[in-house]
């Protein structure tokens, strides 16, 4: 297992390095000249050449690429160009939004959808099953911005029960909590199918298996059966499956943050990139591949702790 | 619909009749052959002209003369929602034409020759997949200056090419080490010639399955690029740039986002029926894993 995690984190730190790679070379064919794109087309050639001077952009590609990589591990992310606030500040206050919306989102996901996949399989054929399957599928297929919309417009702007847009006052959690739970609702619906749709298909697997003819046969109850033998070893995959969602996860909150204009990472960079503000796009997405990046580890790691044979390949 | 369907079951042995076994399967063909219908004959049925402006008459609600109200320009919704599923099956389906395409080249030669291009390339599916998609296409579509069709196509394709070649490589290195691709090098056939004879043939089954579960991902993809206003250029009607417009108006206007999400649910939800149909009729062993967005 040592071997194993030693030789995911070197993969996973590849990887990072070579999206660190990639990004920096996107940024490097950007067209036109960063400078004039940072300070407007009107601004006059000694601006620009000392913003170059400041910026580094008149240094050689290799010395700017170093400087990167060397700021990029050093945790400077550079600063913002319209406010001059570190980025690192500004990823870091948004940060805690998007981990709580996509941990809070799964977790209400994991709770629903696991029971409702175990009594889908359990009730096999019934209606309570059939219906769970279509809406599984539904849900998982609507875009999630749609799922966002509609939530908007029902409990917010028709019904007026939740607050339509922003995160809460900051400090005060009740408020925060209160403007949670649409978004959370949103992102939740459509892994509530994942998760029941899979949870069904793995407890109906291990209810063929031979552990639970014998549980039936000691004359262990139904229930018991269903709850304590079958579940219990299908939690497995599903615990793995939860774990690789989160890396999907974190991409697919920016639409929600952006429809309920609710701070976090993605509405972060997603702001930046409209204001052209590049700098707080780049160490956003740099956050933003670190975290994937990380989530995508540790997902693959607990997978190898339950299942040996993962670790082989 | 029923000489229709004996039609095409006469030569599609079995296929059609498969996928119209199930209640899903059915509903998607039907939701799909729809979109497509509408999207060739946009034309013919759509009301009025998508891009024709009145501002006289801008947000009305549903009227005789403008079924689905009118937007904030004062353009027949109807219209451009019918328009818009041209948008919507013209950026798809070439965008996972063109990653399948990339993924199955640059997969058979990573499973087929193994050793460091292999790793090489492995390395450049994982370094595209480190950036999480929307981000990715975000910063891409950005760093280019805006999005056309063709961008949003290229971009897209970036986005699945990573995942196809994986599943293409495992694969094709699984059939290289099978006996008819050693009888065919020991018969001193060129590496060319075993890569398209042999292996190719044999390692692209699952990639066709996988792009046609993909279809609805990509259009939601594609809704939420031009939702966030990376996609299609205006005046051209895309769902995702009418959602936004009808979200902008949702507290005065609310049939705006009603109808388009409606379209745009509508498209998703049949390719996913139909794609997971053909799945089943193709490949039964793997109907029970649901598939990770």
């Amino acid at each position: 297992m040592a071997q194993y995690t030693f030789r995911r984190f070197l993969t996973a730190l590849a990887t990072v390095f070579g999206a660190m790679v990639l990004l920096f070379i996107m940024i490097q064919f950007m067209p036109g000249n960063p400078a004039t794109i940072l300070l407007g087309p009107r601004a006059s050639p000694e601006i620009i050449a000392s913003f170059e001077e400041k910026m580094g952009l008149n240094q050689p590609i290799y010395v700017q690429f170093g400087k990167f990589m060397f700021n990029v591990f050093q945790g400077d992310l550079g600063r913002d160009v319209l406010t001059h606030r570190p980025v690192r500040e500004l990823v870091l206050n948004a940060l805690p939004y998007t981990i709580v919306l996509a941990f809070t989102g799964m977790g209400v996901a994991a709770l629903i959808g696991i029971p409702l996949g175990a009594f889908a399989a359990a009730y096999r054929d019934s209606l309570l099953d059939k219906i769970t399957g279509v809406l599984s599928v539904s849900f998982i297929t609507m875009p999630s911005f749609v799922k966002a919309i509609v939530l908007l417009l029902v409990f917010a702007v028709i019904l007026r029960w939740f607050p339509a847009t922003g995160g809460g006052e900051p400090g005060n959690i009740l408020d925060q909590l209160y403007h949670l739970i649409l978004p959370m609702t949103a992102i939740a619906i459509g892994w509530i199918g994942y998760i029941a749709r899979l949870t069904r298909a793995v407890v109906l697997d291990e209810l063929t298996e031979d552990y639970v003819r014998t549980a039936r046969a000691k004359g262990v109850s139904e229930r018991m059966t269903l709850y304590k033998h079958a579940l219990r070893s299908a939690m497995v995959p599903v615990v793995s499956f939860i774990g690789v969602g989160f890396g999907t996860l974190l991409g697919g909150t920016v639409l929600t943050e952006v429809v309920f204009n609710r701070p976090g990472l993605g509405t972060l960079i997603y702001n930046a990139v409209k204001a052209r503000n590049f700098p707080v796009a780049e160490g956003g997405l740099i956050i933003a591949v670190f975290l994937y990046a990380f989530v995508n580890m540790v997902a693959d790691l607990s997978h190898g702790f339950i299942d040996p044979r993962m670790r082989t390949e | 619909m029923n000489i229709l369907n004996r039609l095409v079951k006469s030569y599609q042995t079995g296929m059609l009749r498969r996928i119209l076994s199930s209640f899903s399967g059915t509903l998607g063909l039907v939701l799909i052959a729809l979109i497509i219908l509408i999207a060739i004959f946009a034309p013919q049925l759509a009301p009025h002209n998508p891009t024709d402006i009145d501002v006289t008459n801008r947000l009305a609600g549903p009227t005789a003369k403008h079924p689905f109200g009118t937007d904030h320009l004062g353009r027949d919704l109807l219209s451009r929602l019918i328009f818009g599923s041209r948008i919507a099956l013209l950026v798809s389906l070439p965008a996972i034409g063109l990653g399948v395409i990339v993924g199955i080249m640059l997969g058979t030669i990573a499973g087929y020759s193994g050793g460091t291009l292999d790793n090489i390339l492995l390395f450049m599916f994982d370094t595209v997949r480190a950036f999480p998609p929307l981000l990715l296409a975000i910063t891409i579509i950005t760093l280019t200056g805006g999005a056309n069709m063709l961008v949003l196509i290229i971009v897209l394709g970036i986005t699945r090419f990573p995942g196809y070649g994986r599943l293409v490589r495992a694969q094709s290195a699984q059939v290289s080490k099978r006996e008819f691709v050693m009888a065919s090098e020991a018969a001193g056939s060129t590496t060319t010639r075993t890569l398209f004879k042999h292996i190719f043939p044999n390692s692209i089954g699952p990639v066709f399955i996988n792009a046609a579960m993909d279809i609805p991902v990509i259009i939601t993809f594609a809704a939420a690029l031009s939702f966030l206003g990376l996609g299609v250029p205006p005046p051209i009607p895309g769902w995702g740039r009418i959602l936004r417009s009808g979200y902008s108006y949702i507290r005065t206007s609310p049939w705006m986002v009603t109808f388009s999400a409606i379209f745009l649910v509508m498209a998703t939800l049949g390719f996913t029926f139909l794609g997971e149909a053909l799945r089943d009729a193709l490949d039964p062993k793997l109907k029970k894993s649901p598939q990770l967005q």
